[in-house]
Order: C-alpha cells, then sequence, then structure tokens
C-alpha cells in the first residue's frame, strides 16, 4: 500500500512560487489499478514523478508499507519496488531494447525471457530485441518498450504516466489490451496510471479526479466514472472562464 | 613461434578477442618481432623488405576467411613505423582484424604508428575490425598514430569498425577513402579518452564514382581532462550519397572539438552531416535510475554503451 499524506509541491518560476501540488491524500491500495485523471495542468503528473522519487514534496510523507519513504532517491524507491512509465520515454544511444530490459529485471535475463516481455506489450520481439533505443523508433513502439521494462521489473507499484499520450489510435487499442492483461493478472501489486483516456479508465478500481493541484474527487469506478462522463468539455469550460466569457457558441 | 608472456596473451584478448592461435592467416608482431605468422592457400602473408611490414594478398574469389594481424607492445621506449598493404582481389568476402594493444609499466615513451592501405577488388567485401588499448602504469606515454588508406573499385564494400578502448595517452589517427562507381564505406568509430589523453581523428572520404556511398559515425567520451578532435570531409564528385556523423558525450574538464566538412562538386552528390556534443541528459540517467541502478551505474552504463 501506498499513501501520499498531506502532499504540497511548489516550484519558484519568475521570482514567484507556484503550487502545482496543494495537501493532496492520495491511497494507493494492495492489488487495485487506480487512475488519477484531471484536467491538463491539474498536477497529475508531478504526483506521479512525487511516487518515483524524482521530484520531492515541499512538504507531506509518502509511506510504502508503513516505511516513511520521502526522503529516499529514485534508485532506493526501484529497489524498494516502485516502477515508473515515462510519459515520454527517453531515448538511448548505444543502448539496446534488451539491454534496458535485462537492465530492469536486474541482471541475467536470457533473450528468451526479455522476448516475451516485449510480445507482451505487442512487439514481435525478434525485430526489436537487438535494436537501440533511439530516435528510430516510433512514439508507439517506445511507449511499448517503455512498459515492457516497468514489466520487467516486476513492480510492487507500477506508474504509468500518461500511456496514451503521443501514440495514435490504433497503437492505443492494442495498449488498452496490455493494460486489461495487467489488471487480471495483478497480485500482491498496484498499479497507478495517469491517463485521460475512457477506456483505461474504465478497467480501474478507482479513479481519483485531480484538478488544480487538488483531489476533487475520489471513488470507485462506478461511482465516479458516470460523474465524468457529464463533466462539461474544455470548450464549454473556457466559455465559461475564459476571456471569452459569456460568449455564445458560433 | 615467439611463446607470449601473461601480458601479451591479455593485450591479445582485449584487441583481438584471442584466445589461441587464430585460424585462418595471421601474423602476430611482438616487440617488433614476428611472433607467429601463417599464410593459407588463399592469402598469403609476406613481410615487406624495403620496410617493416607485410603485403598481404588476398586471392579474388576469396570468401569467409579471415586474417589477424595483432600488435602488441610491451617494452618501454620503443618505436615503431609499420606499413601493412592489404591486396583483396574480386569477388572477395573477408575479415581482417587488427588492432595494438601497448603495456608501457617504464619511462620511456612507447609509439605504434601503423599505416594500413588496402586496395579492394571489383565486387570484394571486406569488414575490418582496429581495436586500441593501452595499459601499465609507468610514466611512459603509449602513443598510438594509425593511419588507413582505403581504394575501392567498382562495387566494392568495406566496413570498419575502429575502436580505442582506453589507456592510449595520444593518438592521431586519418583515414582517407576513395571510392569507384557503386562502392560503399560504412565506418563506426568508438572513442574514450580520459586522464589528460589527447586523441585526433580525420577523415577524408572521396566518393568518385556514381552511386558511391560513405556514412562514418562516430561516437566518442570525453572524460577527465582529455582533448578530443573529429574531423570528417567527404568529397561528393559524382552523384553519390554522403554521410557523416559525430556524436560525443562531454564529461568531467574534457574538451570536444567536432569539425565536419562537406564538399560537392556534382550537382547530384548528396551530402549530410550530424554532430553532437553534449553531456549525459539528466532524463537518461533518471530512466536507469528508475530501473534501480545508482547515478553512478547509469552513468557507467550509458558510457559503456555509447
Amino acid at each position: 500500500m501506498l499513501e501520499l499524506k498531506n502532499i504540497s509541491f511548489e516550484v519558484s518560476s519568475g521570482g514567484r512560487n507556484r503550487e502545482i501540488v496543494r495537501n493532496v491524500d492520495i491511497t494507493i491500495p494492495d492489488n487495485k489499478l487506480v487512475v488519477i485523471t484531471g484536467p491538463n495542468g491539474g498536477g497529475k503528473s508531478t504526483v506521479a514523478k512525487l511516487i518515483a522519487g524524482i521530484e520531492k514534496p515541499t512538504s507531506g510523507r509518502i509511506i510504502m508499507n508503513g516505511e516513511d519513504i520521502t526522503d529516499l532517491g529514485i534508485t532506493e524507491r526501484a529497489r524498494l519496488g516502485i516502477g515508473f512509465a515515462f510519459q515520454q520515454p527517453v531515448r538511448f544511444k548505444g543502448i539496446n531494447v534488451i539491454d534496458l530490459i535485462r537492465i530492469a529485471a536486474g541482471g541475467k535475463l536470457t533473450v528468451a525471457a526479455a522476448c516475451d516481455y516485449l510480445s507482451a506489450v505487442g512487439l514481435c520481439a525478434r525485430d526489436y530485441i537487438g535494436r537501440e533505443v533511439n530516435s528510430s523508433l516510433s512514439g508507439g513502439e517506445l511507449k511499448r518498450i517503455e512498459i515492457a521494462t516497468v514489466l520487467a521489473r516486476g513492480s510492487v507499484i507500477a506508474v504509468f504516466d500518461e500511456p496514451e499520450a503521443g501514440i495514435d489510435l490504433w497503437s492505443f487499442r492494442n495498449l488498452i489490451e496490455v493494460f486489461q492483461r495487467m489488471r487480471t493478472e495483478i497480485k500482491d501489486n498496484s498499479i497507478l496510471i495517469i491517463s485521460h483516456q475512457e477506456r483505461i479508465l474504465d478497467i480501474a478500481d478507482e479513479i481519483i479526479v485531480l484538478k488544480d493541484g487538488a483531489v476533487q474527487m475520489r471513488g470507485s469506478r462506478d461511482e465516479i466514472f458516470p460523474k465524468l462522463a457529464g463533466t462539461p468539455s474544455a470548450v464549454q469550460e473556457c466559455r465559461k472562464n475564459g476571456p471569452w466569457k459569456g460568449a455564445e457558441p458560433a | 613461434m615467439i611463446k607470449l608472456d601473461e601480458i601479451q596473451k591479455r593485450l591479445l584478448r582485449e584487441i583481438a578477442d584471442l584466445h589461441t592461435v587464430p585460424e585462418g592467416a595471421y601474423n602476430i608482431r611482438s616487440n617488433s618481432q614476428s611472433a607467429g605468422r601463417q599464410s593459407t592457400a588463399n592469402i598469403e602473408i609476406v613481410p615487406k623488405t624495403s620496410v617493416s611490414g607485410l603485403d598481404i594478398r588476398i586471392k579474388p574469389g576469396t570468401k569467409n576467411e579471415s586474417v589477424h594481424i595483432p600488435v602488441v607492445l610491451t617494452q618501454t621506449g620503443i618505436k615503431e613505423l609499420v606499413y601493412n598493404d592489404f591486396y583483396i582481389g574480386e569477388d572477395c568476402d573477408v575479415t581482417i582484424v587488427a588492432g595494438c594493444g601497448i603495456d608501457n609499466c617504464g619511462t620511456q615513451d612507447s609509439e605504434h604508428d601503423g599505416i594500413h592501405r588496402f586496395y579492394v577488388g571489383k565486387n570484394a567485401r571486406i569488414k575490418y575490425v582496429e581495436k586500441h588499448y593501452g595499459s601499465g602504469d609507468g610514466s611512459g606515454k603509449r602513443i598510438l598514430n594509425p593511419g588507413t588508406e582505403v581504394y575501392q573499385e567498382e562495387n566494392s564494400t568495406v566496413e570498419m569498425e575502429m575502436v580505442q578502448i582506453k589507456g592510449v595517452d595520444d593518438t592521431e589517427r586519418t583515414t582517407t577513402a576513395e571510392l569507384a562507381e557503386g562502392a560503399k564505406l560504412v565506418v563506426r568509430e568508438r572513442l574514450m579518452t580520459h586522464g589528460d589523453q589527447r586523441a585526433v581523428s580525420a577523415y577524408v572520404i572521396s566518393l568518385n564514382g556514381k552511386n558511391a556511398s560513405a556514412d562514418i559515425v562516430s561516437r566518442s567520451v570525453a572524460r577527465d581532462d582529455s582533448f578530443q578532435k573529429f574531423e570528417a570531409k567527404i568529397v561528393g564528385n559524382a552523384e553519390c550519397h554522403g554521410h557523416t556523423e559525430c556524436d560525443s558525450i562531454i564529461m568531467d574538464n574534457g574538451r570536444i572539438l567536432a569539425v565536419p566538412a562537406l564538399e560537392a562538386n556534382d550537382v547530384d552528390a548528396a551530402l549530410v552531416h550530424e554532430a553532437a556534443i553534449g553531456k549525459i541528459a539528466g532524463d537518461q540517467l533518471i530512466k536507469l535510475m528508475t530501473l534501480g541502478l545508482t547515478e553512478q551505474e547509469a552513468e557507467e552504463q550509458i558510457i559503456n554503451g555509447f
């Protein structure tokens, strides 16, 4: 179980402090798939980075299975079992797909075993295993490899930051299946996905809505999902609150 | 064959992956002497008479054979200049493994300057692997100055892998190539410098025939107080394709100068260069750290693969 207790995160820009995350309390229970959703700029990705240790909270504590991990670095958290899939996967010159999967698995891994992880994310392993993780790979391919590295780690808590970002609709359809499978195979672990996608929300056990850095809603999928469906669209929101306040639809 | 000591054997393993005497044709040069030589039915290795070095003649049509010509230096103060000429017949398909390892525990500089000339016949294909390595904790420098000249006839293919692993204090590499119609040259160079080492690598590749092509890629890492200079010039004298790329990681107080140059003397010459120098990207370190590596391990992983 992972608990974020009264977490706040501030950045300073232009000499002013800006609060990105405000007094957030989140619990990720064992054996659950939790999805954090909400408008852009609401602090979702920041929460994911705070969990992985990439950012340090300004205040509040992060507790994993009873242990306070707030002051632990990225490596230590990874070794405790926190996995993190980047929204924009990193490219490497000189590191091959198999190297990355081997590092993720913590050392020696047969080619066959590495191939299994690639197959699990819908990649034809033979075509990818020896390739460099560089810009010759498409966004969708990189995204799948990124997810394969998190699978290979066997994380206790796997965090996926917007798996749908930067990939085409066709690739995304296949990715959904990957997450659906992960959902059914959950055992002594939990999954946190940052997502806007209805189909990802649809497989969640719990949904948390983050807006303006604070938790706006939380609850079971059945409770939250219907409420989100009725949320005004971005265009309507803009008309209501933006510079065109009150403008009638054209 | 002269018996090799443990240091010499270790150098051979580092530069040529040799654990025993290689199969096929070979010449092992140790401290300016031949420590073993073997020709085969198709590959003849003959020492030169006027200067130090070898003539290596490969019969036309020779396929799937290899030549090993490693050099090791373990005596301090040796300075040698060696000319090796390769005559590769038409339609050959062979692998040539060269390389030089210097172990210098003394106070005098040890230097090996090897000039390799390749005359590659029509439709022939060669793969050339050259590794350079230095070890030993003496104050004498380990110096390697390889000169490589390649002359490619029609539709020949040359693939070169040139690696300087570590421990070479000073190196000046020059590589020139002349390519006829349909000839193809691929170079992959990897270079790592540390301490106060200095490395200069210069290429001049002339694409003289229609559809000749060259792809020169250098990846290097400059650590500590070391300095590297990479100069790559591709000259397009016909309808041809040329690409040069220099990617460098700079660390500590390292310095790198990349000078890519293109010269097009034909309206149909298509030439491209890319050069990028930078420190290891922060997000690369973070990604590897989320996979459980420490920052230092992540850094090593990136450098070793580069």
